[in-house]
């Protein structure tokens, strides 16, 4: 069993929280992820690593509710615990000194942007982060952020907060205005195609963390393969992180989909639940 | 005596009652049953049956006890050789080992000698008797277990039993490999592989779940941080081949694996009492004719699939699985389609699965193996309506562990280099099961297992 040593809301639909896994947190590196179950019925879910506290023994995962999973764990409190958590699985990020790099992120990719840049930053890179949301209140860990980060720019879809519109509008003032030598681009995966798409123009070698559906986590199963330059690769080994230029996103977007059906019994089965 | 050459079926359940749940098929001898086949055994002075038998168990010794109704007698003889009786005598390939070199076979007649052993196994464990666990004395020796299939809990039993303190490190959230994701409840029930986890557990071996040996831990920090005296890698065989033709990523292509796992390990045929999900179409092809092919097939149908086919390059003579799961599934109305090779999954824009295309095979020369080798007839192209695929065209060894063990020594194919007695090319690592041989089967591995401990144990001693 793995505890929840604390729980916080950020916002109406995002969670932080730190569960006790002092072998994950002694060895997980920034860009990897774990997979957790929350009881005997649950589905195996991945999560990014948000951050992790090797002498505390705490490993922190922020998340969003997107579907039945994510509810029920929005569902669980300070002092509850995992049945399983697995970790840490996939590779590292590989930080080097890149000179300046932009990292890109917006909604559930915004925490796992966190240790990343911190890394980039420790290794000397002058760090440009620019964080979307859809409006102020979804908006979360700015203050988080600008510790990492040289400069930091907000987008909001409804311009409640900082500017109006999207990540890769100031991405491309930023492109055009100084020499960008890495990009990083972690969210939704149709952000992560458009910056990828935008970086590409500017020929900035941009990595993207990608988030299929898995279920072992380790190669087992097949269930996250994507394409990358025509070849298949199961993200849960090969990734999360690829080349944002050469993935097929169409692909990966429509294996986000293959449940869709089976979403709604599921969304039932909450509502039943009261969560 | 007169020669009895009447083999006692074991009944099965109805077909048309079992495609649709996931209640055990087979349905055991009953005493009678076992004790006229039992009867039948001629217990031979050179038994060729033991000769057949890749653990070598003594056969006439153990069928001799179930006649004289010393069913417990029976089943510690059984336990001698193999940790697993229960297991294996649902899921050995008989026909090819034991039965197959049977002195009554060439007859039709072989004993039916898996049957028994299930037999013997089932009435013990459902009797409720307690294991009489034997330990040798500790040895303050430590030794990791990586991977909790066959190959890894023969290994930890035998060493916990010769007095060494074992940790099994298993990268799931449950002991029994394959036993527990691959193979289904139909065929095998899990609460007989978990009374045998329990037993493991009895013996005061550690288990640690969750732990993906190569990410979490290393070998070397195993070694030399953790204090273990020796390591044994027992990761199995677990990484699904796909056939690297268009359209594999296409929404309902999925590797056996991950179908099997969701199904059996997640319970996804509970859904949705249970959280995972599983796609069923209503025409589904698998593609392969081995064990994993069937238990693919026989799983889509009891989920609901209309037509399911078994979808295979060569002719049913060669079909690699198992007599009885071949027979089982096409009682359970799966059907077969030979001499057929896809060329390509089609899908249409959504990418939703919509046809497999395929080539006509047929049979040439026979190769190097005396197996007639399969040749593409020209221009046979053709394609069949489907809405799911599942490819069950066989699996390799997880590069996941291998990778992060520097100096193992790996052949051609990935697989761990190692001797018959487990030993690797690094000093105090021994290997066994699925990732030393490719793909295999249960008793393989778990005779690799129980053979390798005994290596391990004569390492520890002159060490
Ligand atoms: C669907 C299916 C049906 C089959 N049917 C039959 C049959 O009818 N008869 C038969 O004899 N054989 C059958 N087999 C084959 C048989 O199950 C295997 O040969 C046997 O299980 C191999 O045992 P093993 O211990 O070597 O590996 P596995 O059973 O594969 O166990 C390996 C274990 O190691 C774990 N592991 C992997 N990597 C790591 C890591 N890095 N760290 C920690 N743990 C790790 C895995 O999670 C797994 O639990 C079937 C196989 C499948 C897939
Ligand atoms: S070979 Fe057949 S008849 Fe002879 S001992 Fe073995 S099982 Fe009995
Ligand atoms: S999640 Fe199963 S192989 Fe990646």
């Amino acid at each position: 069993m793995y505890k929840i040593m604390k729980k916080e809301i950020l916002n109406p639909s995002v969670v932080l929280m730190d569960v006790y896994a002092p072998d994950i947190a002694k060895t997980c590196k920034a860009g990897q992820f774990i997979v957790l179950r929350i009881d005997e019925v649950g589905e195996r879910i991945p999560l990014t690593i948000a951050d992790f506290f090797p002498e505390e023994g705490l490993v922190r995962i922020v998340t969003q509710t997107v579907g039945y999973t994510s509810r029920k764990l929005m569902n669980m409190e300070q002092g509850d615990s995992f049945l399983d958590f697995i970790g840490p699985l996939g590779q590292e990020s590989e930080i080097e000194n890149y000179g300046t790099v932009l990292c890109v992120c917006g909604g559930l990719g915004i925490a796992p942007m966190y240790p990343i840049a911190r890394e980039l930053k420790k290794a000397g890179n002058k760090v440009i982060t620019v964080v979307g949301a859809r409006n102020k209140e979804l908006l979360i860990w700015e203050d988080v952020l600008k510790e990492v980060s040289n400069e930091i720019y907000v987008t909001t879809d409804d311009g409640s907060y900082g500017r109006k519109g999207l990540v890769t509008d100031v991405s491309k003032e930023i492109l055009e205005r100084e020499k960008i030598d890495h990009a990083w681009a972690i969210g939704p995966v149709i952000m992560m195609k458009f910056t990828a798409l935008l970086t590409k123009e500017y020929n900035v070698p941009t990595i993207v963390s990608m988030n299929p559906i898995m279920v072992d986590g380790t190669g087992m199963c097949g269930a996250c393969r994507l394409e990358v330059d025509g070849k298949t690769k199961f993200a849960c080994v090969d990734g999360p992180e690829f080349d944002g230029h050469k993935v097929n996103w169409d692909l990966s977007m429509r294996r986000m989909n293959i449940y869709k059906a089976k979403e709604e019994i599921a969304l039932e089965k909450a509502i039943k639940g009261g969560f | 005596m007169a020669l009895n050459l009447n083999r006692v079926d074991m009944p099965n359940r109805d077909p048309d009652a079992r495609n649709k749940d996931f209640i055990e098929v087979a349905e055991g001898y009953n005493v009678d049953m076992a004790a006229e086949e039992a009867s039948r055994c001629l217990n031979c002075k050179k038994p060729l049956c033991r000769s057949g038998c890749p653990v070598n168990i003594d056969i006439p010794r153990f069928i001799n006890q179930v006649t004289k109704k010393d069913y417990d007698a029976a089943y510690y003889t059984l336990k001698e050789f193999s940790l697993l009786p229960a297991v294996c005598g649902r899921v050995c390939p008989q026909e090819h080992q034991c039965e197959g070199a049977c002195i009554l076979n060439p007859k039709g007649a072989a004993i039916g000698i898996g049957r028994l052993e299930r037999y013997v196994a089932d009435k013990f464990r459902e009797s409720g008797k307690e294991e009489v666990l034997q330990k040798a004395p500790d040895t303050g020796k430590k030794v990791a277990v990586l991977g909790g299939g066959p190959a890894g809990l023969a290994c930890a039993y035998d060493l916990a039993k010769l007095g060494h303190s074992v940790t099994i490190y298993e990268a799931l959230h449950t002991l029994g490999g394959v036993l527990m994701y691959g193979i289904p409840e139909f065929r095998l029930p899990k609460n007989i592989v978990n009374k045998e986890i329990e037993n493991i557990e009895k013996l005061g071996v550690k288990i640690e779940l969750n732990s993906v040996a190569g990410r979490v831990n290393t070998v070397e920090k195993l070694m030399k941080e953790d204090g273990f005296d020796a390591v044994f890698i027992g990761t199995g065989a677990g990484l699904p081949y796909f056939l690297n033709i268009p359209g594999e990523n296409l929404n309902e292509v999925y590797s056996a694996n991950e179908f099997l796992t969701r199904v059996n390990l997640m319970k996804a045929y509970k859904f949705p009492e249970y959280d995972t999900p599983v796609f069923v179409g209503e025409k589904v092809a698998v593609v392969g004719a081995g064990n994993v092919a069937m238990d693919a097939a026989r799983t889509a149908k009891r989920l609901g699939a209309k037509d399911v086919y078994i979808v295979y390059r060569r002719s049913k003579d060669e079909v690699p699985a198992r007599l009885e799961e071949l027979e089982h599934a096409e009682e359970e109305g799966v059907k077969l389609q030979l001499l057929t090779s896809p060329i390509e999954v089609i899908g249409d824009e959504n990418g939703h699965v919509t046809a497999l295309r395929c080539v006509s095979y047929e049979l040439g020369e026979p190769d190097e193996g005396g197996r007639r080798k399969p040749v593409e007839i020209p221009n046979s192209e053709f394609d069949m309506p489907m809405d799911m695929v599942v490819m069950a065209i066989g699996q390799g060894p997880n590069p996941l562990l291998l990778e992060t063990t520097k100096g193992l020594e790996l052949n051609k194919r990935g697989n761990i280099v190692a001797d018959d007695d487990g030993k690797t090319s690094i000093e105090g690592v021994f290997a066994g099961g699925d990732i030393v041989t490719g793909a295999a089967t249960v008793i393989l591995a778990m005779g690799a297992g129980k053979k390798t401990a005994q290596s391990i144990h004569d390492y520890l001693n002159n060490k």
